[in-house]
């Protein structure tokens, strides 16, 4: 049973199906392929095991062997809700672009499909190389998603996207072929490309100086993953590239897209260079708290509602880094914890904000105003949506907020005070937008489409089961920390040296089998 | 009136010599020259130039291969001659043009 | 019944009324709506009648009922549970909150017939009776905190229930916003509480408490405690974060009764009194409190004694008596302090249902110069309204008097208070019995200034239900905690049963000053007559028609004028304050992100293209300029290897 495998590739098999459908049926089949991908995604939860923080349904086989370069891929807790976040916002932004898009749906959906291969690769992969090529393939689909259906500006913010994110990278795939060079002194003498060898190195550490090998890696790896984040001050791309792009773009890219960032962070950089990252963890703690004020500082007075989104994005990713930094067992839970929750409530708002965009085609804040009279179905579900994004008590937003908060006091207490600036700051940005938007008389807007604002069913389903996560989380955080709690544990108990250990499925039943045969044999 | 001796006496660095000359002259006409037809005459100049130490080496080494080789050469030169003019003229009769620089349009 | 069983009812009771009527929202049915949302309330009332009669139950010293809910927040050793604590403290809590909470449900609907979107207003205020029953039962501060952020949630539907009007729903963000401030201080306090104990529970921090006491490093509580007071000033509308008070009579009036007056804003009051025990160790944080307290409770009076508007007038009065209680537990009288959060609870609620009745009455005319000589039009609501100004201003024996008096007295006599304090206080009862009479004198008394249009009339009787039974507590409500100084003299030594109860829980600093019984008769006494001396020239300014008050106010020049505008402080605030941080915003956008970062990577581009541009000259696909750098390079090379050999 390769689940994972499947999991990675089935999306990309779905995507040639596609080639081949009738145009007018390709959404319904998108959907029904994206579902059925989220359906068998749910397996993990009957083959994953949450009691060990060992990598499992782990599958190798090799690729370049001279190199040492394998297809491997397994999950643990820390990829575990990445994963399902994956597989299950697809169907939900299948859904939510049904009507926006009307130009070659077919390639559209293909890029959807392609994109879900790429990202589930990147979590799901535990080879360097592989990790990369999946990194960076997902730059493509996202690419053509901004380039082909965005905005006015779009050529601009794809390019922007682009080259942005291939800088960072370009720098990571060099620091990883220095750890693969690296890795021929470990026992064995060959080389490498996994993450558990990387784990093993030993790599020299001289505080205070930056010519210093881990010190060198680590700052290339941050380059790239906060570039991805992105973390201030290389957050420019994201309000562009969120503005031009379309209502599934931006789901996509702000949902998923950007946790890839995050995630390296957890999976890569932590683990690998300790001292580095105990050294200099307040470089990026402080970048955190610049981004989350200075985000939410700069989203207050955006005059478009998608890029007010796109900088309250700038703020909530500097949450979730300042807990990761935090290096404690709060913070980098709420920091995995918070990914979940900003790919649900800011996912879901792009959904909302692109719905009223799909019936006015303007998101110019000062044009809209009583939205709540004409649309009041609606202004309840973005309502709660705003108290799940501004952290209010019971929604997920809070669990996850809380977590950093604490984990960053622990951590540094003046970092955490300005931290908490970001919890009045998000309030009013939010709840400024909401009351120029919804509240008072009639924009021109609202005035012109008083009749066609209020949401329709297919929207309600859409946003129905990110309604219900953005409670379920909220009340009943343990539900999901449970599968993520003793990789984390492990994580944060030995960070200094970590280790993954994983066994492969085949060399399982191996065991499997022996074991009940010398079992039989004993009897 | 002719010399014999002194003709014998013309060893292979001169027809080298003599050749690197003729070579040079072709490529520095391919290089400058801006009509086609000069450029072809140019290539012409430059492969007879390689045909002439072929057949000086040829003839100071005793062996026959060089002086083989020069066949092939004058085919592929007859050969290129003939492709090169008739692109040459057809462009020509098309537009009335013969200087390089006006083909440059042709470029992707 | 288990108490699991009963705890849950008590939460599900309003949370199915939120549901039932959020659902429905758009139903014009008020009396469906009103039964509905009014039933829950009570049902709660019951239920937490049922809780406190079994805490009574319960043996003097062990008298709490804990029960476990449900897992929230358990990582590594820190964990919030949904877990929750009935004491006495949280028991009067619940009375209050329940029934005062149902009789303004009553109230409401009444006044809430004629609008729009009833159903709407009543799931709002059940979704408040359920945060508020969370943030007084919460066992640990993050539960609080739950309830605290819910309570801000549903004050700012509230305010902004009339949301067309861009000024309600700006009065309501400003609330919202406004108590986020105090609520982000409120989570460091919470930071630096469990930094400090390792747990965020209450039983376990009281537990750790002599511990603390002991080692004598006070430094991380005062913090803890300056943050979470902090946090108690943006809850409770204190200097400098009370401004958002004020502007939240925007909201329906009931709506300014039950959370504006009775319940959400004491939520300061409560979380101090709650962890009473870790502010007696940290005394600078204490005087802070006493010092915010008082002089919030007289800037507030004055600012009470120049509005003309009903409800600003009684908005301010609620920020003054506030500051009375934080002046309380700021001297280390932690039962007067809840003693007068309750009394408050009764006549600022009544009053406050009074105006509205008034307000209904005159068809939404809130401002008291166009009122008068309303006593004949509406004689319950007077006589409610009567009973209230009795009880706030002090008049014995209405509850007002006892909770007052005893507030005073510890500001007096307390080692923790100071005599400035004092009359600072004592001035501010002297304004209140000012303000208060001036505005019963525009209102009721007095002749008519009614425009013709208008006929005003009693309101219907599911209104004045309320205000009598809130009339009824105001006057005797009192009585459960009659000081020991009076006890003395009655027939019977009626014991002050308030103290006795919270006893167990929270006990008053000790009084150890010289101060005696004479002192404590001298004092009332004095104040009394100042009370009345202040009622009655303000009866005589007011309801006799008297020049004198714009002489007054004409005398004072820009004294007034400053009163009158509230000190400036809303203007402060937006000029110094806001509008700075949105220009800074826009010039962070402008200059920082759009014309700094992104010209920087710009020039990083503009230096690769330029690169590009300048080599892409020589490969601009001319083969005679290829072939020639090409022989070029081979003589170059080829005189290379001549020369090196």
């Amino acid at each position: 049973m390769f689940l994972l495998s499947l999991l990675i590739f089935v999306p990309l098999l779905f995507a040639v199906v596609l080639l081949f459908t009738k145009e007018s049926q390709v959404k319904y089949t998108a959907l029904a392929f994206s579902t059925a991908e989220f359906i068998l995604s749910l397996r993990l939860f009957r083959d994953f095991n949450p009691g060990t923080a060992d990598l499992q349904l782990v599958e190798k086989f090799s690729w370049v062997k001279s190199f040492g370069i394998n297809y491997f891929v397994g999950i643990d807790g820390i990829s575990f809700w990445l994963v399902l976040l994956t597989t299950f916002l697809m169907p939900i932004t299948i859904l939510g672009s049904w009507k926006a898009v009307e130009k070659s749906q077919k390639t559209f959906y293909v890029s959807l499909m392609v994109m879900q291969t790429t990202l589930l690769g990147t979590f799901l992969a535990m080879d360097a190389i592989l990790f990369y090529v999946f990194f960076e393939a997902a730059l493509i689909p996202m690419y053509f998603l901004i380039g082909i259906w965005g905005g006015p500006r779009k050529i601009y913010a794809s390019i922007k996207f682009f080259i942005y994110t291939m800088f960072g990278s370009v720098f990571m795939l060099l620091a990883i072929i220095t750890l693969m060079v690296m890795t021929t002194t470990l026992e064995g003498g060959a080389m490498s490309a996994s993450f558990i060898d990387f784990y093993k190195l030993d790599i020299p550490f001289v505080g205070g100086t930056l010519l210093n090998s881990q010190t060198l890696l680590f700052f290339a790896f941050c380059l790239a993953f906060a570039i991805k984040c992105p973390m201030f001050p290389v957050h420019t791309w994201l309000p562009d590239a969120h503005t031009e792009a379309p209502t599934a773009g931006s789901v996509i890219l702000a949902g998923v897209m950007l946790k890839m960032g995050t995630y390296g962070f957890l999976r890569l950089v932590l683990p690998m260079f300790p001292e580095a990252t105990a050294y200099w963890a307040w470089v990026l703690m402080l970048l955190a708290v610049i981004g989350i004020i200075y985000g939410a500082l700069v989203a207050m007075v955006q005059p478009d509602i998608k890029k007010l989104v796109a900088y309250s994005s700038v703020s909530h990713m500097g949450y979730i880094v300042l807990g990761l930094f935090s290096l404690n067992q709060f913070g980098i839970t709420g920091g995995l914890y918070q990914m979940l929750n900003h790919g649900i409530s800011t996912g879901a708002l792009f959904l909302l904000v692109g719905m009223i965009y799909e019936r006015t085609h303007d998101r110019e804040i000062s044009k809209y105003g009583g939205l709540a009279k004409a649309a009041p179905w609606f202004t309840i579900i973005f309502m709660i949506i705003t108290m799940s994004s501004i952290a209010v008590p019971m929604t997920n937003g809070f669990v996850g907020e809380f977590l950093i908060l604490i984990g960053a006091f622990g951590a540094n207490k003046i970092f955490a005070g300005f931290a908490v600036l970001g919890v009045v700051l998000g309030a009013t940005y939010m709840l400024w937008m909401v009351k120029r938007v919804f509240f008072g008389t009639y924009g021109e807007l609202v005035e012109k489409y008083k009749g066609k604002l209020e949401i329709t069913k297919r929207e309600c389903i859409v946003m129905a089961p990110l309604v219900i996560l953005v409670f379920w989380m909220g009340l009943l955080p343990n539900h999901f920390l449970d599968w993520s709690k003793v990789s984390l544990e492990h994580l944060v108990n030995s960070k200094d040296k970590y280790t993954l250990s994983y066994s492969l499925e085949s060399e399982k039943i191996e065991n499997k089998n022996l074991i009940a045969f010398k079992n039989k044999t004993v009897k | 009136m002719l010399n014999f001796e002194s003709l014998a006496a013309i060893g292979l660095n001169h027809y080298l010599i003599v050749s690197a000359a003729l070579f040079c002259i072709g490529m520095v006409g391919v290089l400058v020259r801006r009509n086609v037809l000069v450029i072809l005459m140019s290539i012409e100049l430059m492969l007879n130039a390689v045909n002439l130490s072929f057949v000086a080496f040829s003839h100071f080494s005793q062996n026959i291969n060089g002086q083989v080789m020069v066949f092939f050469v004058m085919t592929i030169a007859a050969a290129e001659a003939g492709v090169g003019l008739a692109i040459a003229v057809t462009i020509f009769k098309r537009f009335k043009e013969v200087n390089i620089s006006f083909f440059e349009q042709l470029k992707g | 019944m288990s108490n699991t069983l009963l705890f849950s009812l008590l939460f599900i009771f309003p949370l199915l009324g939120f549901l039932f009527n959020g659902i429905r929202f758009k139903s014009k049915n008020y009396k469906l709506a009103g039964i509905v949302g009014t039933a829950a309330v009570g049902a709660s009332f019951l239920i937490s009648v049922i809780l406190v009669a079994k805490l009574i139950g319960l043996e003097e010293g062990a008298r709490s009922i804990t029960v476990h809910l449900f897992d929230w927040i358990n990582i590594g050793d820190f964990s919030a549970n949904a877990s929750f604590l009935l004491d006495p403290i949280s028991a009067v809590m619940i009375l209050i909150i329940t029934g005062v909470g149902s009789l303004i449900h009553l109230f409401s609907i009444g006044y809430m017939s004629h609008d729009e979107r009833p159903s709407k207003y009543f799931s709002f205020l059940n979704l408040f009776i359920f945060n508020m029953l969370l943030l007084v039962l919460g066992d640990n501060l993050l539960v609080l905190f739950v309830g605290w952020e819910g309570v801000g949630l549903c004050s700012y539907l509230l305010i902004g229930f009339w949301f067309t009007d861009q000024q309600k729903a700006a009065a309501g963000m400003k609330a919202f916003i406004t108590n986020r401030i105090g609520d982000a201080a409120f989570l460091i306090g919470l930071f630096l509480v469990f930094t400090n104990f390792g747990t965020i529970e209450f039983s376990s921090i009281t537990s750790l408490l002599p511990a603390t006491a002991e080692s004598g490093w006070s430094g991380p509580i005062t913090l803890a405690c300056l943050f979470l007071f902090i946090g108690a000033t943006g809850k409770s509308a204190q200097i400098p974060l009370y401004v958002w008070l004020p502007d939240a009579m925007a909201g329906p009036t009931p709506v300014s009764a039950l959370i504006h007056a009775a319940t959400m804003v004491t939520a300061g009051i409560y979380l101090i009194v709650r962890l009473s025990g870790m502010y007696m160790l940290a005394p600078d944080v204490m005087m802070l409190i006493a010092i915010i307290g008082a002089l919030t409770a007289f800037f507030a009076a004055t600012i009470a004694i120049t509005q003309n508007d009903i409800k600003k007038i009684l908005a301010y009065s609620t920020v003054s008596q506030l500051g009375y209680m934080f002046l309380a537990v700021g001297v280390g009288a932690f039962v007067p302090a809840m003693f007068h959060l309750m009394t408050h609870a009764f006549f600022k609620a009544l009053m406050f249902l009074g105006s509205g009745s008034v307000i209904h009455a005159m068809h939404e005319e809130q401002d008291i110069r166009k009122m008068g000589g309303l006593k004949k039009y509406m004689p319950i609501t007077h006589f409610t309204f009567l009973l209230g100004w009795l009880a706030i201003i002090g008049i014995p024996p209405l509850a007002g008097f006892f909770s007052k008096d005893e507030i005073l007295w510890y500001t007096f006599a307390s080692p923790a208070g100071s005599k400035v304090l004092w009359v600072i206080g004592a001035i501010t009862a002297v304004m209140t019995a000012f303000y208060m009479t001036r505005l019963m004198a525009l209102t009721f008394w007095g002749e008519s200034r009614v425009s013709k249009d208008v006929h005003p009339h009693e309101s219907p009787v599911s209104m004045t239900i309320p205000l009598i039974v809130l009339g009824v507590l105001s006057t005797i409500g009192g009585w459960i905690g009659i000081p020991h100084l009076i006890s003395h003299y009655l027939p019977g030594h009626i014991p002050n049963v308030l103290e006795h109860w919270l006893e167990p829980v929270v006990k008053n600093i000790e009084l150890t000053g010289p101060a005696t019984m004479a002192d404590e008769i001298v004092i009332m006494s004095l104040t009394m007559a100042l009370i009345i001396g202040a009622a009655w020239t303000a009866y005589m300014f007011y309801a006799r028609k008297s020049s004198i008050p714009s002489k007054v106010s004409k005398a004072l020049g820009p004294l007034s004028t400053a009163v009158e505008n509230k000190y400036f402080v809303d203007e402060f605030y937006n000029s110094k304050l806001i509008n700075p941080l949105i220009e800074a915003s826009k010039g962070l956008w402008l200059y920082i992100d759009v014309n700094f970062i992104d010209k920087v990577t710009y020039l990083a581009s503009d230096f690769a293209t330029g690169c590009g541009r300048g080599i892409k000259h020589l490969q601009n696909g001319n083969i005679q300029r290829y072939a020639m750098y090409m022989s070029v390079g081979l003589i170059l090379i080829l005189s290379l290897i001549l020369m090196g050999s």
